[in-house]
């Protein structure tokens, strides 16, 4: 027979104080896990939708990024000429070649400036990133000194605004327009023309990178194979999704820190809740007594202080989620140490990482409610009928 | 005072809920001293007598772009300035790069000024003469040395990433130094060589030794003017904040250890609160009998305190401990961050911890204590319990 659970929850209630003091000791180590996986959530989808699955992206083999790597104009021809590379709309193949550096932008709470990527590409790069907008102002000329900024950009740095004029190599660049790109990482760069960035800073010949466009996905794996292969070129080609994927492990340190810490916290909040039902096992002796004249068992007494724990920490994980939303599309950065500047992207409270926080906090309360139910289960009638 | 027996025996009355208040606490508060320990050695430990006379020039814009070689002739004018060294990082892949364990800093340095700039390293005169003679040797410190296994003459391949060249390299030196030993260095002349012409001429940092500590502000401030009109502007800081900016580009670190940490205090604070609240409410018969026999509130108020401090600062001393475990388990590992050697839970840290600890039993049995006493002796008497 099984003991109804009004009875904890009116447990709960009558205990009101200590109830909640337990229940918002479990929030803040819920909280404290959910900011830090909110994060991780957030850094991770503005890594995974920048790339498309169709697009290869190339480097100069042994270079984990872009911005370490060197590639030429001569071997952009060679790639160009691959087959299985998609037409563009002039009937060109859709092959960007691209530099990568950083710049260092001033910024109101940090005076020391943060870096930022800025890219050189080719029309046709940015025709083949077809995710990509204009929110205003209007595209960068071949040939002059204008930069288009990512929104993120303009959202963190005062100073790049259409209008404005930001310090890139040798000289100062005028903010032309301002693009966006769904969630991805474009939106933390800033574009540029490709000759006029690499001429300004003595790499006409030697830029980054290659970005082409495989006309399906077989011929993307085969383009990949088949560049792999070259020995003429030495480069290593991967998809531009597995690129981005792999940069994810910026969060590594956050993600190592924060667990551990909530960890921590966590067994000192599953150790308050051991108290608080030990108490509460102890000040119901004479009801747990009546509860087995009655005719429950011991499982079911065993079961329904189990239980009330963890309604207790779920509680407390509730209010943990709730202390958690706001945090839900606020922009943060970190530093990327593939790319060596800045990324841009917004805290990410989704239904996993809620269901995660709520299931840590049922585990706090399982572990900190079985012993003193089984010490309540254990007790002997008699006895604890006598107990005051 | 003379309640301090009265007040351990209390303590002790329940004692598997004092010994889980103590641990909870204790575990909380280890937390706390490691974030304090770490905060300590981030933002509040003095540099060595040697790292506070060296400097770091680096391109104002990135670490990632260099500047030109002829830079260095430049700064050695500048008044103050002692020597001014090479110091390139390498990066590169050693073995596999998967496993971060293979991570750690390589550098092409001048060889025969490393031992001047880097005052501090202990290395045999003959391993250092033998480091100083080839051209493709390379001196690791003693802590890398153990952990790959590399020993005098043992040749490693450094594939780079950065710079298009492989380099093979032997290990000529095993040094000794007490900061900042999980190094590599070699010849920055061997990577010159190797690299095509484009890309030579161009370094990614110089190490300036200034001649006195005191002389290293108005370095800084000599160099970055010297080139503010050149095509490559500079930034030049002290080793120390350098290794901090590094820090700061991770995020917002101190903000990040902050909020933990109040968010900890809090906890904490909670945990205590509840369970004095507990001892309190099952005591209320006692405190009846108490006031009967004579007991001021005052008293009571200080028993019911002195109880609370009592068992917090046992969960102080055994978090103190705890952290100390941890940090130096920490301190042994591979560290990412040099600057994690310099961790340690010292007298500051155990000194806030326990007064932590003070403040958090004192404020949680404040509201049953001032309750407790003021109860009446005829309803405290009837309390049900």
């Amino acid at each position: 027979m099984k003991i109804p659970l009004t009875y904890n929850l009116r447990n709960l209630v009558v205990r009101k104080t200590t109830t909640v003091m337990t229940a918002l000791g479990v929030a803040l180590t819920v909280a404290v896990l959910l900011s830090v996986l909110a994060l991780l959530d957030g850094l991770r989808i503005a890594f995974q939708s920048t790339g498309n699955p169709l697009h290869v992206l190339i480097l100069r083999k042994g270079s984990e990024s872009e911005l370490v790597s060197n590639f030429t104009r001569e071997m952009y021809q060679v790639v160009r000429a691959k087959p299985g590379i998609q037409r563009g709309k002039s009937g060109e193949p859709r092959a960007s070649l691209e530099m990568v550096t950083v710049v260092n932008l001033p910024r109101v709470d940090s005076p020391e400036g943060m870096n930022v990527t800025i890219r050189g590409l080719m029309p046709v790069g940015i025709e083949m990133r077809e995710d990509l907008k204009l929110l205003r102002g209007r595209w960068f000329e071949s040939g002059r000194r204008e930069v288009v900024v990512g929104s993120s950009i303009a959202k963190r740095f005062p100073g790049a605004e259409v209008g404005k004029k930001i310090h890139a190599g040798s000289g100062d660049w005028d903010v032309v327009g301002v693009m966006e790109a769904g969630t991805g990482v474009s939106n933390s760069e800033i574009f540029a023309d490709l000759n006029q960035l690499s001429s300004d800073y003595n790499r006409t010949e030697v830029v980054s990178s290659a970005l082409v466009e495989a006309s399906d996905e077989v011929a993307a794996q085969a383009l990949i194979n088949d560049l792999n292969s070259d020995r003429r070129l030495n480069v290593e080609a991967r998809t531009e999704k597995d690129y981005y994927a792999a940069q994810t492990v910026s969060g590594a340190p956050i993600q190592y820190i924060g667990t551990l810490v909530a960890i921590i916290m966590a067994v000192g909040s599953s150790v308050a809740a051991m108290n608080t039902m030990y108490a509460a096992v102890a000040r119901r002796a004479r009801e747990i007594g009546t509860l087995r004249v009655l005719g429950f068992s011991r499982g079911s007494i065993l079961f329904s202080f189990l239980i009330e724990s963890v309604l207790l920490a779920l509680l407390g994980g509730l209010i943990g989620v709730l202390l958690t939303l706001p945090l839900n599309g606020v922009t943060t950065g970190i530093g990327n140490f593939v790319t060596f500047s800045e990324i841009a992207f917004n805290f990410h409270v989704g239904p996993k990482t809620i269901t995660t926080g709520l299931i840590f906090a049922m585990l706090m309360g399982a572990v900190g409610g079985l012993f003193p139910a089984l010490m309540a289960a254990k007790k002997e009638i008699l006895i604890a009928l006598r107990e005051i | 005072m003379r309640y301090l027996p009265f007040i351990f025996k209390n303590a002790w009355r329940n004692r598997r809920r004092t010994a889980l208040t103590v641990l909870s606490l204790g575990v909380s508060l280890c937390l706390l001293g490691l974030l304090m320990a770490i905060y300590q050695a981030f933002y509040l430990t003095e540099a060595s007598p040697e790292q506070a006379r060296r400097l770091i020039v680096r391109n104002r814009v990135s670490l990632a772009v260099p500047m030109p070689i002829y830079y260095r002739e430049r700064i050695r004018q500048i008044p103050g300035v002692q020597e001014v060294m090479i110091s390139q990082w390498f990066g590169g892949v050693f073995r596999d790069s998967r496993d971060p364990e293979n991570f750690f800093a390589r550098f092409a340095v001048e060889p025969e000024k490393l031992f001047t700039v880097r005052g501090e390293i202990r290395v045999p005169e003959d391993q250092k003469r033998a480091f100083l003679a080839e051209r493709t040797a390379c001196a690791i410190g003693r802590p890398l040395a153990e952990r790959h296994n590399l020993k005098l003459g043992d040749r490693i391949t450094l594939k780079g990433d950065i710079f298009p060249v492989d380099l093979e390299l032997t290990v000529r030196a095993i040094w000794e130094a007490a900061q900042d030993d999980e190094v590599l260095y070699f010849h920055w002349k061997y990577l010159e060589e190797g690299l095509p012409n484009r890309r030579q001429g161009m370094v990614g940092t110089f190490t300036i030794l200034a001649a006195s500590p005191d002389a290293v502000g108005g370095i800084a401030a000599a160099v970055d003017e010297t080139f503010r009109n050149a095509p490559f502007q500079t930034r030049t800081e002290t080793e120390q904040a350098f290794a901090l900016s590094f820090l700061a580009f991770l995020g917002n670190v101190k903000a990040f250890l902050l909020s933990i940490f109040a968010a900890v205090t809090f906890t904490i604070l909670l945990v205590s609160a509840n369970t004095m609240a507990m001892s309190v409410r099952e005591r209320i018969r006692e405190v009846g009998v108490m006031k009967t026999l004579g007991f001021k509130p005052g008293g009571i108020v200080g028993i019911i305190l002195g109880e609370a401090t009592v068992i917090s600062l046992a969960g102080g001393v055994l978090g103190c401990l705890l952290a100390a475990g941890l940090v130096s388990a920490i301190r042994n590992g591979p560290a990412a961050l040099a600057m994690l050697r310099n961790l340690a839970v010292g007298p500051p840290v155990v000194a806030v911890s326990l007064s932590i600890a003070v403040f958090v039993g004192l404020v949680s049995a404040a509201v049953p204590a001032w309750s407790a006493s003021r109860t009446s002796i005829v309803d405290a008497l009837r309390h049900a319990g």
